[in-house]
């Protein structure tokens, strides 16, 4: 084990586990998210089913553990990918080929993850503002106090329901959630398969199946994402 | 009846290591499009000679595809603008006439130039010397039917022993790995039963090895699979992780 992250391929790890652990946390969030537009299918006043998800993560000890780990892996992702990405470009060299680059068949994603990531992370810092920073009462907001149905029983929470909802209502920040969500997309559409690959699962018969996931990975995450901000700004 | 083309070459030059390189110019006339590549460039040293010009020096010696040392940069490729061949084996018809035709040696911080078109790939041999090969002389061939060895894995093995380590997959990579290679050696040994033995030591050795002489950190974005002449897969680096990551967890 000694030595693990001073080799190539440890840092990858790193890079690998971090980047999974991250999609996971974004299925999770993605579900919660999804509680926006839903009300109606389900039967429940206006922004009743997300404030008792917002209840539920607020109030869950295993949450409390989990965000400083959900932290760490977003800082352990940002710092590699930053350390990696310098000394790849000093293993580069600083000559550039005169001629280009016309390899064919190359994903476009693949050789622009740093850029994109660096579009995920500052989306991220307008969406930490945003929500978080305010639910967690870092930022002053009128939480207000409803009333939803939660496990069984009504319970009282603030109304997290309508700071998104209003926040969805302005336009910039929509266009914003939607380039955050198209990048993020992109990013996972190379980052899904190649997080597998680093960690050695793959080989000549998963390469096209882990791609495929990759893509329905990214669409799901990516598209799901932008569309709830987008109804939320057209329809709700 | 024979084809020829008039062509012109943007050549990189460069006197030595540490001198400043420049592209010059260069007029041919009357190619045959069934000469190969190198043939083309033995034209152009000929015709440097007879002006009292210093020749372009670049790489060659099998010329058919088989010792790696061919190597070139050619109009935005390694190897040039056909797939799965070596420069030596590629075609002057695959050329228009009048085409311009850029030539450029490997860039990577770990090959540097040593005169023009040829670059110092000493840092292979290295990562080999650190344990790409089986340490004790097992004698005689044994009778094929005294070790079975599952047909999938002799063929997998035998295309990852196909690498002749020309560097093109760390000329095309744009994070300067050398992850193709040396999974592409790792692999041939790993995937047979002499080679496995030795198979943790070996992963762990050759990439301290390759991370010692400065290649980078592979982000799996394939240009090498593409660009090698070879055709070794990627599914090769997979291995090699799984190879490296085990052996580490097993320390
Ligand atoms: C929710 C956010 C993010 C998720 C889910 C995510 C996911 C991933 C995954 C799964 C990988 C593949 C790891 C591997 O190949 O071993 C990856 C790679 C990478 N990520 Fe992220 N990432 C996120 C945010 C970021 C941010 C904010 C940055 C940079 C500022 C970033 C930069 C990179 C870079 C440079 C790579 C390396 C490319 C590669 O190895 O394939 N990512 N990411
Ligand atoms: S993996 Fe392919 S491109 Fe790389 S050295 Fe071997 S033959 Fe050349
Ligand atoms: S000269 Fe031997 S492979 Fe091209």
């Amino acid at each position: 084990m000694s030595n693990l992250l001073t080799a190539s391929i440890g840092r990858k790890l790193l890079m690998s586990v971090s980047g999974l652990f991250l999609i996971l946390f974004l299925f999770v969030h993605l579900f919660l998210n999804s509680f926006l537009l839903l009300d109606g299918v389900f039967g429940f006043e206006r922004g009743q089913m997300f404030n008792a998800g917002v209840h539920f993560m607020g109030t869950n000890p295993l949450i409390k553990i989990i965000e400083p780990v959900l932290a760490l892996g977003f800082i352990l992702h940002i710092v590699y990918s930053l350390i990696l990405t310098l000394q790849n470009m000093k293993a580069r060299g600083p000559q550039a080929y005169a001629s280009g680059k016309k390899t064919s068949g190359v994903e476009f994603a693949s050789q622009n993850m740093l850029v994109l990531g660096i579009v995920i992370a500052s989306f991220l810092a307008v969406h930490i503002i945003n929500f978080y920073m305010k639910m967690k009462g870092f930022i002053a907001w009128e939480a207000g106090e409803v009333e939803f149905p939660f496990l069984g029983n009504m319970a009282k929470g603030e109304d997290a329901y309508s700071l998104v909802n209003a926040t969805f209502k302005i336009l910039p920040i929509v266009i914003l959630y939607v380039v955050g969500s198209v990048a993020l997309a992109f990013h996972l559409s190379h980052g899904f398969w190649s997080g597998f690959q680093t960690i050695g699962w793959n080989n000549t018969k998963w390469m096209p199946r882990l791609k495929c996931i990759s893509n329905i990975v990214a669409i799901v995450l990516g598209g799901g994402f932008a569309v709830i901000a987008l109804a939320q700004y057209l329809f709700f | 009846m024979e084809n020829t083309i008039n062509i012109t070459l943007k050549v990189w030059r460069q006197n030595g290591p540490k001198e400043k390189g420049r592209f010059e110019t260069y007029k041919l006339a009357n190619v045959s499009t069934d000469s190969s590549f190198l043939e083309m460039l033995d034209m152009i040293n000929e015709q440097l000679v007879n002006e009292n010009k210093e020749p372009v020096a670049f790489d060659h010696d099998c010329r058919e595809g088989i010792c790696g040392m061919c190597s070139l940069y050619i109009n935005g490729r390694p190897h040039g603008p056909d797939d799965d061949v070596t420069t030596c084996q590629l075609h002057m018809r695959k050329f228009k006439d009048g085409q311009t035709i850029t030539i450029e040696p490997w860039r990577s911080a770990a090959f540097p130039v040593i005169k023009d078109l040829i670059v110092d790939r000493r840092a292979f041999d290295k990562i080999i010397a650190a344990g790409g090969y089986v340490s004790v002389n097992t004698g005689g061939v044994p009778d094929a039917n005294a070790i079975a060895i599952p047909k999938v894995d002799a063929d997998e093995a035998m295309d990852s022993a196909s690498c002749i380590g020309c560097g093109a997959c760390v000329a095309a990579c744009k994070n300067g790995s050398a992850m193709l290679f040396v999974s592409a050696k790792v692999s041939h040994l790993a995937l047979l039963p002499q080679g496995r033995v030795e198979g943790a030591r070996r992963a762990k050795a050759m990439v301290a090895k390759m991370d010692e002489l400065g290649f980078g950190n592979c982000t799996n974005t394939g240009a090498c699979e593409v660009e090698c002449p070879k055709n070794i897969s990627l599914s090769n680096i997979a291995r090699l992780n799984r190879e490296f990551l085990s052996a580490k967890l097993q320390d």
